[in-house]
């Protein structure tokens, strides 16, 4: 799994490709919290178009990332979800509980 | 990770019983979390060769990915090195007077004998991290078996084949 950021204006965009499971979940979640908790970004959107597959540990990390989100006051987005992850978000019933768009300018003008 | 072809399986039916009927694929791996993608690459062109639909190839290899997870995370406590094995197996069943093909994944660990309490769900309603690998396992297969036996944790997953759904006309 790769991981990468993007600065627009007050926005972060992650962008994320590969597996997310066991092996590298603690990654997203390090960078999630440290967006969130240390830059206090006001808006920040994980770009999941290139995920194959994100298991329980995954959807954990994003679990954790949409509560510092909440703590903070920051905006949390997903977009490009492959069946796969909306697949696992809909069996752990959170799908209603992210903000998720189909594609990154839908994300940004949400 | 080590494929082993069922002809060589050596000294596993002694440890394991009879599980060379039906056998169709072997795996023995270390508790390395770099290798569950390996083992997601395998399920899937096996669910596939098999004959599951895509869904079901997905059910199947979250299923046996979160399993494994589970044995890395609470069996070894997070240790690379231990050996887990896996036993993929063609059955039937017969329901209705039809038969109906099923694949049975059987995960072997050596880890502490798992307690009941660590195999209770959590409520899905609260929104919160964690708990919720057994939720996708129960949620993906028909059967989810736990025993413990000779010192071995073993998780008994089975998925059937759906029959296709027939119309009306057909």
């Amino acid at each position: 799994m790769q991981i990468s950021s993007r600065q627009l204006d007050k926005t972060t965009i992650f962008d994320v490709s590969g597996d997310i499971d066991l092996a590298n979940s603690p990654a997203v979640r390090k960078a999630l919290l440290h967006e969130m908790r240390d830059n206090r970004t006001p808006r920040v959107v994980m770009n999941l178009s290139k995920v194959r597959y994100i298991d329980s540990s995954g959807v954990a990390s994003l679990v954790e990332g949409l509560k510092a989100a909440r703590d903070v006051g920051t905006r949390f987005i997903l977009f490009g979800l492959s069946t796969t992850a909306r697949e696992v978000l809909q069996l752990s019933r959170l799908l209603k509980i992210f903000e998720v768009y189909d594609n990154e300018e839908q994300a940004l003008a949400g | 990770m080590k494929t082993v072809h069922p002809a060589r399986r050596g000294n596993a039916k002694q440890r394991n019983g009879d599980l060379s009927r039906g056998l169709l694929l072997r795996l023995e791996l270390t508790s390395d979390p770099g290798l569950l993608c390996a083992v997601r690459g395998a399920v899937e062109r096996l669910t596939e060769s098999f004959g599951f639909s895509a869904p079901d190839c997905r059910a199947v290899t979250r299923a046996v990915d979160e399993a494994l997870t589970n044995i890395i995370r609470h069996a070894y406590s997070g240790r690379p090195d231990r050996p887990i094995e896996m036993f993929f197996r063609s059955v039937q069943r017969r329901a209705n007077h039809k038969a109906a093909e099923g694949l049975e994944i059987l995960l072997c660990d050596r880890g502490p004998a798992i307690k009941p309490d660590q195999l209770c769900m959590r409520a899905l309603e609260e929104v919160r991290p964690g708990g919720l690998g057994l939720h996708f396992i129960q949620q993906s297969m028909d059967i989810v078996e736990y025993k413990r036996a000779n010192g071995t944790n073993r998780l008994r997953l089975v998925k059937y084949i759906r029959a296709p759904k027939q119309g009306v006309n057909s």
